[in-house]
């Protein structure tokens, strides 16, 4: 009775999964909008100059200036917030899963899911 | 250019690149990344970032389609993303390492071996014949079909994780999904049928691509105002494309699209080896 409870079958993982993709990337995108309109009404007509590579300041490499970018609430920082969410929507969906799995009470996959997540984080928090 | 066509046009490009990415499968990085410095001019660096960006677009956004209907294999997915996400850091942090002309021509070579994949689809079967492996990793499933759900078996799973790492590599290196080399795993090495290989494919280019993208944005490789119209037009051409692959892609659309990356790929060759990058 207890385990029926807790159980969530696999279509409801299906759904919920599909559920977090599609809110991640519907916010990331209103933010990389109104980020990229305020970016071209001050930029329309300054040239387009991505033909050579020159790495931005090092605040913009990383979370932090990034999140002082964001605070500030300029056209980069709402671009970046909106990217930033992008990047976090698989990151969610995994962990999400590993709740389910966990829920389940399926080792073998919390296990799996757990190291997935595990590779992720080392990734994102490395830079 | 003005920033105001160039984006205009970016986001024509974006649009493209959403729609046949979701379409064949191969995702959006192998059109994005060549037109962006061919016809554009554009950094292959700038243009990796933005094109690892919208693959976690397109995975994310054909995938929200594909999963509510069944089609992807969550746990098949699961554990070889363990492989795909591994690979993608040790290719990103190797992109450092090569100049952009070498990886022009590996990029080139990845174009020819996506057209010829495009033109010789595997034919859709199911396969049943247990495997003791991926029983225990509950990793058999079913999908929708005109008949109805159909059950299928996995089989060949050290083959299919170390291909998986090999595209997880690729992906980071390149900034592109590795769709095709995904879908070779599955279809052809653990015999998945075709349409869950491509829809799982599709389901796992998010998170491998999340796996390089904390390196490429510490590289600079990821510059916001350009990504923002590759996104913004990749989105809703993803979208579009997951709604046409319903209904199975026209052997006409697949000729089109190789003989596009295959002219696409000489060109990434030509450049690549005349030192243009």
């Amino acid at each position: 009775m207890e385990e029926k409870k807790l159980a969530i079958s696999d279509e409801k993982l299906e759904v919920f999964i599909s559920n977090i993709l599609r809110a991640g990337v519907a916010l990331s995108a209103v933010f990389m909008l109104s980020g990229g309109v305020f970016y071209l009404v001050q930029n329309a007509f300054a040239p387009a100059l991505y033909h050579t590579f020159a790495a931005r300041p090092g605040e913009l490499l990383n979370l932090r200036g990034m999140a002082a970018n964001i605070r500030a609430f300029n056209n980069l920082g709402i671009m970046q917030l909106g990217l930033l969410i992008l990047i976090a929507t698989p990151v969610i969906r995994v962990v999400m899963s590993l709740a389910v799995f966990v829920i389940q009470r399926d080792r073998l996959y919390t296990a799996v899911t757990f190291i997935v997540l595990g590779i992720l984080m080392y990734s994102i928090f490395r830079g | 250019m003005d920033t105001l066509h160039f984006t205009f046009f970016i986001w024509l490009v974006g649009i493209a690149g959403g729609l046949l990415g979701a379409m064949t499968g191969l995702g959006g990085g192998v059109i994005i990344i060549p037109v962006l410095t061919l016809l554009f001019g554009v950094d292959i660096r700038y243009a990796m970032g933005a094109s690892l960006i919208s693959v976690i677009a397109t995975s994310s956004g054909a995938a929200s389609v594909f999963v509510r209907e069944g089609f992807s294999n969550i746990r098949a997915g699961m554990f070889l993303e363990m492989a795909t996400t591994a690979g993608a850091i040790i290719g990103a942090l190797l992109t450092a390492m090569f100049a952009p002309a070498l990886i022009a021509v590996i990029f080139g070579l990845i174009l020819l071996f996506s057209a010829y994949l495009s033109l010789n689809p595997p034919a859709d079967r199911v396969d049943r014949l247990p495997d003791s492996f991926t029983a225990r990793f509950r990793m058999n499933g079913s999908y929708p079909t005109a008949e109805g759900k159909k059950e299928y078996s996995v089989h060949n799973v050290t083959g299919g994780f170390s291909l998986m790492f090999a595209a997880g590599a690729l992906s980071g290196l390149l900034g592109i999904g590795s769709g095709a080399m995904k879908v070779l795993a599955m279809d052809r090495v653990m015999r998945m049928p075709f349409k869950v290989s491509t829809t799982t494919s599709n389901f796992m280019i998010g998170v491998t691509a999340a796996a390089s993208a904390g390196i490429y944005i510490a590289r600079g490789y990821i510059e916001p105002p350009l990504v923002m119209p590759v996104i913004l037009g990749v989105l809703p051409g993803s979208m579009l494309g997951a709604f046409i692959l319903r209904k199975a892609p026209s052997k006409k659309l697949r000729m089109v699209f190789a003989f596009a990356i295959l002219a696409l790929g000489l060109e990434m060759l030509y450049k690549g080896f005349t030192g243009r990058f």
